[in-house]
C-alpha cells in the first residue's frame, strides 16, 4: 500500500508543500489526483464537489495540471508544438490543418502573462532544463489549471534556477493559482510554502508551518531525529594522491568542457568541487577515470601516469568511483543487489576470474554489505531497481568502499537519495577520508560540499576559479560559482 | 530485459505465505506467467489452424452451404478433418500407437515406433543452435539477424572439411565440426567488428551478410573440386562417412547432433549465468554505460559475443549438413537460421527455454510432414501455426486480454524482443 488513508486540503493563492522522503507515497497520490492512478478508497473533492479522474484528460478539465519530474516533452518539436501537444488548435474539422500562429500566439500570451519567458519557436531539445521545465509550466496554465501540481521540480535545477521557479511559484500563487509543490529539500519548502503537509509510508504524519525548524521537519519526514550538519574532525592531510595538471577536455559536441585545470587531491583530505551544473565537472570526472578522452594535460596517481590506463585498470589501482548518473552509469538496474555489489570486481579474487564468477563469494559479500551499509532490500537477489534511490545510491557507495583505495571519487553523490541517507552516505565518506583515502567530491549543491570538504574548488566555464576554505561565507563562494571573481563586482547573483 | 537463471521458470512459488502450495499453485496457474501464456498461444494458435484447414477444405466447406437444414454434416465433417489432422500432427511427431502396438505384438520393428520422435529430434537439432545464437546475441543487447548467413557458412566450410581432407575416422568428424565452428565464427565476427569499431548496426550488417553467404554458397558448389562429378546440377560432393555425425540405424536419422545440441544448451546456460563473459555480455546487454563505467569493455564484449554467436549458428549449419544433408545443395541449411530467431523468442533468450521451443518447431515440423502425406493439408499450415505462436508470444497483452489472465506476480512477462533496434 503507497497511501494509506490521507487527507489532505488545498486552498487557493496558497503554495502547499507535499514533504517526504523518496518511496513514501508523494508521487503516488498526486498521480491519483492528476488521474494517472485510481484510489481504492476515498474521495476527490474539487471545490467542493465530488469528482472522479479516470485519466489526466479529466484531470485537466476539473482544473488540475501536473508537471512531472521527468518531463514529457517531444525533445524535436518546437515549444510552441509541445504546447499544444494533445489540444491542438485545429481548422477545419479532425482532418483540418494546424493554426499554428494562433498556438504560437497563445503560448506568447501565456508565458507573458505569468511572467514565464520562453521562445515558441526554439526546440525543446536545444534548451536548459530550466527553460524546460518553464515549458512544462506554461503547458499546465494555457489549459487553464487552478491547482498545479509540481512533482519534484528542483531536483534537476541549478541554484539559480532553483531561485528563478520559487519565485514563479510565489508570482502564481498571487495570482489566484494553487499550487501543491512535491519535494524532500527542505530549505526550498521552507522558502517557499505556506503550509506543509509531512508523508511518510503512506501516511500524513503532520502539519507543519513554514517557520518549523529544517531539524524538526527532517525528523517528522525520517521517523527519527537526523543530523543534518556533517560530522567530522580536522583532516590530517598526507601526500599528493591525485595529480592533475593543464588537463584540457571536450565534451561530446567536440566543445571544450574543460579548460586547463590544476589539480591536487591529498590523502586523508576531502576536496570538493562546487560550482553549477554543466562547468565542465562531469568531463574532468570522466577523464580522471579514463571514460573519456583527455585533449591536453597529465593525470597522475601517486606518480603513476592515469592517462595510459584502460577503466578497469584505473578501478583496479585504488580509485572508487561513484557516478554522478546512478540510475545510468552507477547500477545496472535489473541485476541482482548481489550482482551490483560486484559490478567491477566480478572477475577478481575473490568475486571470480577472467573466466569464471564465483557465486557463493558474490552472495557472501553481498550478505555483508547489505547489513554493514543498511541497504534496505526484501534480498540480495532482488534487483536493484526496485529499491529506494537511497538505497541504490548506498549499493554503489558500498560496491566501491568495499575496496581498499587511494583516492574515492564521488560525483553528486546524494543527488535523489532521501535524508535519512544522506546522512549515512556523507558519514561513509568522512569515514573512507580518515582511513587516509585522497577524496574528490563533485557537486552542485553548495551545502553538500560546504559540508563534506577540506579545501573546496570553484569550477566555473571549465576552469577553477579559486581554492577557497569551507568556511567562507556562503554568498562568496555562490558569487565564484557564478563566475564573479573581483570585489569590484558588487550586484550578486540574486 | 529478464536476467534470472535459465530453465522455463515454473509458476511462481513463493515460500513465505501460510498458503498450501496447491492452492497457490492453482492461483498462479492462471495468471500470466510465462509457462502459461506459452501453452495458451499454443493453443489458440492450433484453434485458429484449425479454422484455417476447414476453410481451406472444399469438401467440408461445401457442407457449410446447407449449415441451417443439416448443422450436423458439416459440424461432423470438420471434426473429422480436424482431429484427423491433429492426430496424424501427434503421431508424426511424439509416437503412433499402432506402430507401437506393432512392436509390441512383434509383427513391427521398434524403429518404426521410435521414428516420429526420431523425426523431431532430427529436425530440432539445428535449430537448437541457431536459436541459443540468437538467443545470446540478444542476452548482450545484439539483435543477431544472421543466424541463416553464419549457419550457411558453417554447413560449406563443415561440408568441404568433411569430403576434402580424408583424415582418418573420429578426428575427421571432430575437424568438420570445428571448421563449421570457426566459418560461422568468422561471419559474427564481421558485424561484431563493424558494430564496435564503427556502430554499424548488426542488423543491417548481417542481413547483408545472409545474401553474401546464400550467394556464396550457390556459386561453390558448381565449381571444380566442390561439385559432384558425376552431376551437372548444383550438388556437392558427398562429406566422407568417417566425417558424418553417426547415427541410430536406418530408418531411423536422428544422429549425434541432438546430443551436441544439449551439451551447447548446458555450456551457454553456464557461459551466460556463471562465466565471467556472461556477466559483462548481460551487464552490456542491459546498460552499456554502467558496464562501460565499471570497466567493461562494450566494444570488446559486442566482437566477443557476435563471434561466439555465430559460432553456434555455424555448429548449427554443420550439424544440418553432417547429421542430415551429408551434401551441400542450395537450399541445404533450409531457413534454420531465422527460425533460429523464432525459436529463441519463444524460448524467452533462455538456453534451456530454446531447447524446448526448437523440439516444438521439430515436432511441429515431423507431424506436419505426415499431416500432409496422410491427409492432405498443406505444409504451410504448420509453418501458419508455427508464426502465429510466435505472435501471440510476442504479444502477450493478448493472450492476457484473450484469456482474461490476472497479472502475474512477478511483472517479469514483457515484450521478450521489443528492444534491439
Amino acid at each position: 500500500m503507497a497511501n494509506d488513508h490521507i487527507d489532505i486540503t488545498v486552498e487557493p493563492g496558497e503554495v502547499h508543500a507535499l514533504l517526504g522522503e523518496n518511496g513514501a507515497g508523494k508521487s503516488t497520490l498526486m498521480n491519483q489526483l492528476y488521474g494517472l492512478l485510481q484510489p481504492d478508497e476515498g474521495e476527490i473533492l474539487v471545490n467542493g464537489e465530488a469528482k472522479v479522474f479516470r485519466s489526466p484528460r479529466d484531470a485537466i478539465a476539473a482544473g488540475i495540471g501536473m508537471v512531472h519530474q521527468h518531463f514529457m516533452l517531444v525533445p524535436v518539436f518546437t515549444v510552441a508544438d509541445n504546447i499544444a501537444l494533445g489540444a491542438e488548435d485545429v481548422r477545419g474539422g479532425p482532418l483540418g490543418i494546424l493554426d499554428r500562429r494562433r498556438m504560437r500566439r497563445d503560448v506568447l500570451a501565456t508565458s507573458q502573462k505569468y511572467g514565464l519567458p520562453i521562445d515558441p519557436d526554439a526546440l525543446v531539445e536545444n534548451l536548459p532544463v530550466g527553460a524546460q521545465q518553464r515549458v512544462e509550466i506554461v503547458k499546465a496554465l494555457i489549459r487553464d489549471v487552478d491547482l498545479l501540481i509540481l512533482d519534484e521540480p528542483t531536483a534537476v535545477l541549478t541554484p539559480q534556477e532553483t531561485d528563478e521557479l520559487l519565485g514563479v511559484m510565489r508570482s502564481l500563487a498571487e495570482t489566484g493559482k494553487s499550487i501543491v509543490f512535491i519535494t524532500h529539500k527542505l530549505r526550498e519548502v521552507k522558502a517557499i510554502a505556506d503550509r506543509i503537509t509531512v508523508i511518510r509510508r503512506g501516511r500524513t504524519v503532520g502539519t507543519a508551518s513554514p517557520d518549523t525548524s529544517e531539524d524538526e521537519l527532517a525528523a517528522l519526514m525520517v521517523g527519527r531525529e537526523v543530523s543534518l550538519e556533517v560530522t567530522k574532525g580536522a583532516a590530517e592531510p598526507g601526500r599528493e594522491v591525485l595529480k592533475v595538471r593543464g588537463l584540457v577536455v571536450d565534451d561530446d559536441r567536440g566543445v571544450r568542457a574543460v579548460d586547463g585545470i590544476d589539480l591536487d587531491v591529498r590523502a586523508g583530505e576531502v576536496l570538493g568541487i562546487a560550482g553549477v551544473q554543466g562547468n565542465g565537472q562531469t568531463e574532468l570526472v570522466e577523464a580522471i577515470m579514463g571514460l573519456r578522452a583527455a585533449t591536453a594535460g597529465t593525470m597522475q596517481l601517486d606518480n603513476e601516469d592515469l592517462g595510459a590506463l584502460s577503466t578497469k585498470k584505473i578501478l583496479q589501482s585504488g580509485v572508487g568511483y561513484i557516478p554522478e548518473d546512478r540510475s545510468l552509469d552507477g547500477v545496472v538496474k535489473e541485476f541482482s543487489v548481489a550482482e551490483n555489489l560486484v559490478l567491477d570486481m566480478y572477475d577478481r579474487p575473490p568475486y571470480g576470474n577472467a573466466v569464471r564468477l564465483n557465486p557463493k563469494a558474490i552472495a557472501d559479500n553481498a550478505a555483508e554489505r547489505v547489513t554493514q551499509f543498511d541497504i534496505r532490500t526484501s534480498s540480495a537477489e532482488s534487483a536493484v531497481g526496485t529499491l529506494s534511490g537511497g538505497n541504490q545510491q548506498k549499493v554503489v557507495v558500498a560496491r566501491e568502499m568495499s575496496r581498499p583505495l587511494r583516492l574515492m571519487i564521488a560525483s553528486q553523490p546524494t543527488r535523489g537519495v532521501d535524508v535519512g541517507s544522506i546522512e549515512f552516505i556523507h558519514n561513509q565518506i568522512v569515514h573512507e577520508r580518515d582511513n587516509g583515502t585522497a577524496v574528490l567530491v563533485v557537486s552542485s549543491e553548495l551545502d553538500e560540499v560546504v559540508g563534506l570538504a577540506d579545501r573546496i574548488a570553484v569550477m566555473y566555464r571549465g576552469r577553477i576559479l579559486a581554492t577557497v576554505s569551507p568556511g567562507m561565507p556562503r554568498e562568496e563562494i555562490g558569487l565564484l560559482m557564478a563566475g564573479i571573481t573581483g570585489a569590484d563586482e558588487e550586484e550578486g547573483t540574486k | 530485459m529478464t536476467t534470472d537463471v535459465e530453465a522455463p521458470t515454473p509458476p511462481k512459488k513463493d515460500e513465505e505465505r501460510p498458503e498450501s502450495f496447491l492452492s497457490l499453485f492453482l492461483r498462479n496457474l492462471w495468471s500470466a506467467n510465462t509457462v502459461t501464456v506459452t501453452a495458451l498461444s499454443i493453443l489458440l494458435a492450433l484453434v485458429i489452424g484449425a479454422v484455417l484447414m476447414v476453410v481451406s477444405d472444399s469438401t467440408v466447406l461445401s457442407k457449410f452451404s446447407y449449415f441451417t437444414a443439416r448443422p450436423s454434416d458439416a459440424l461432423t465433417a470438420s471434426w473429422d478433418l480436424i482431429s484427423a489432422a491433429y492426430a496424424d500432427l501427434f503421431r508424426g511427431a511424439i509416437f503412433d500407437p499402432a506402430a507401437v502396438q506393432a512392436w509390441f505384438d512383434g509383427t513391427g520393428t521398434w524403429q518404426a515406433a521410435f521414428n516420429p520422435i526420431s523425426e523431431t529430434l532430427t529436425y530440432a537439432a539445428p535449430l537448437v543452435f541457431t536459436g541459443l545464437a540468437v538467443a545470446i546475441a540478444f542476452r548482450g543487447g545484439l539483435f543477431n539477424i544472421g543466424g541463416q548467413g553464419q549457419a550457411v557458412i558453417g554447413c560449406v566450410t563443415s561440408a568441404v572439411a568433411g569430403f576434402a581432407f580424408g583424415l582418418p575416422p573420429v578426428i575427421n568428424l571432430v575437424v568438420a565440426l570445428l571448421f563449421g565452428i570457426l566459418g560461422g565464427a568468422l561471419w559474427g565476427f564481421v558485424p561484431g567488428l563493424l558494430k564496435a569499431r564503427t556502430g554499424a548496426h548488426e542488423v543491417i550488417t548481417t542481413i547483408m551478410l545472409n545474401y553474401t553467404a546464400t550467394l556464396f554458397l550457390s556459386w561453390l558448389i558448381l565449381q571444380k573440386g566442390v561439385q559432384d562429378p558425376n552431376r551437372t546440377d548444383a550438388i556437392s560432393k558427398t562429406v566422407d562417412a568417417s566425417a558424418q555425425l553417426p547415427a541410430m540405424p536406418s530408418p531411423l536419422r536422428v544422429h549425434l547432433g541432438i546430443v551436441l545440441a544439449v551439451l551447447a544448451v548446458i555450456g551457454i546456460s553456464w557461459l551466460i549465468n556463471r562465466s565471467a563473459f556472461g556477466f559483462e555480455l548481460r551487464a552490456v546487454g542491459v546498460n552499456p554505460p554502467a558496464a562501460r563505467t565499471a570497466g567493461m569493455s562494450v566494444a570488446r564484449t559486442y566482437t566477443l559475443l557476435m563471434v561466439v554467436s555465430g559460432a553456434l549458428a555455424g555448429l548449427g549449419g554443420a550439424v544440418q549438413v553432417l547429421g542430415t544433408a551429408d551434401k551441400l545443395t542450395p537450399q541445404v541449411a533450409g531457413n534454420i537460421g531465422f527460425d533460429g530467431l523464432l525459436v529463441a523468442l519463444l524460448g524467452r533468450n533462455k538456453p534451456w527455454g530454446t531447447l524446448f521451443a526448437a523440439i516444438l518447431y521439430g515436432a511441429l515440423r515431423a507431424g506436419g510432414n505426415l499431416m500432409q502425406a496422410d491427409v492432405g493439408i498443406s505444409l504451410e499450415l504448420v509453418t501458419v501455426v508455427q508464426a502465429l505462436i510466435v505472435i501471440f508470444i510476442a504479444a502477450p497483452a493478448l493472450i492476457k486480454a484473450i484469456f482474461q489472465l490476472r497479472a502475474a506476480r512477478s511483472a517479469r512477462l514483457g515484450t521478450s524482443m521489443a528492444k534491439g533496434w
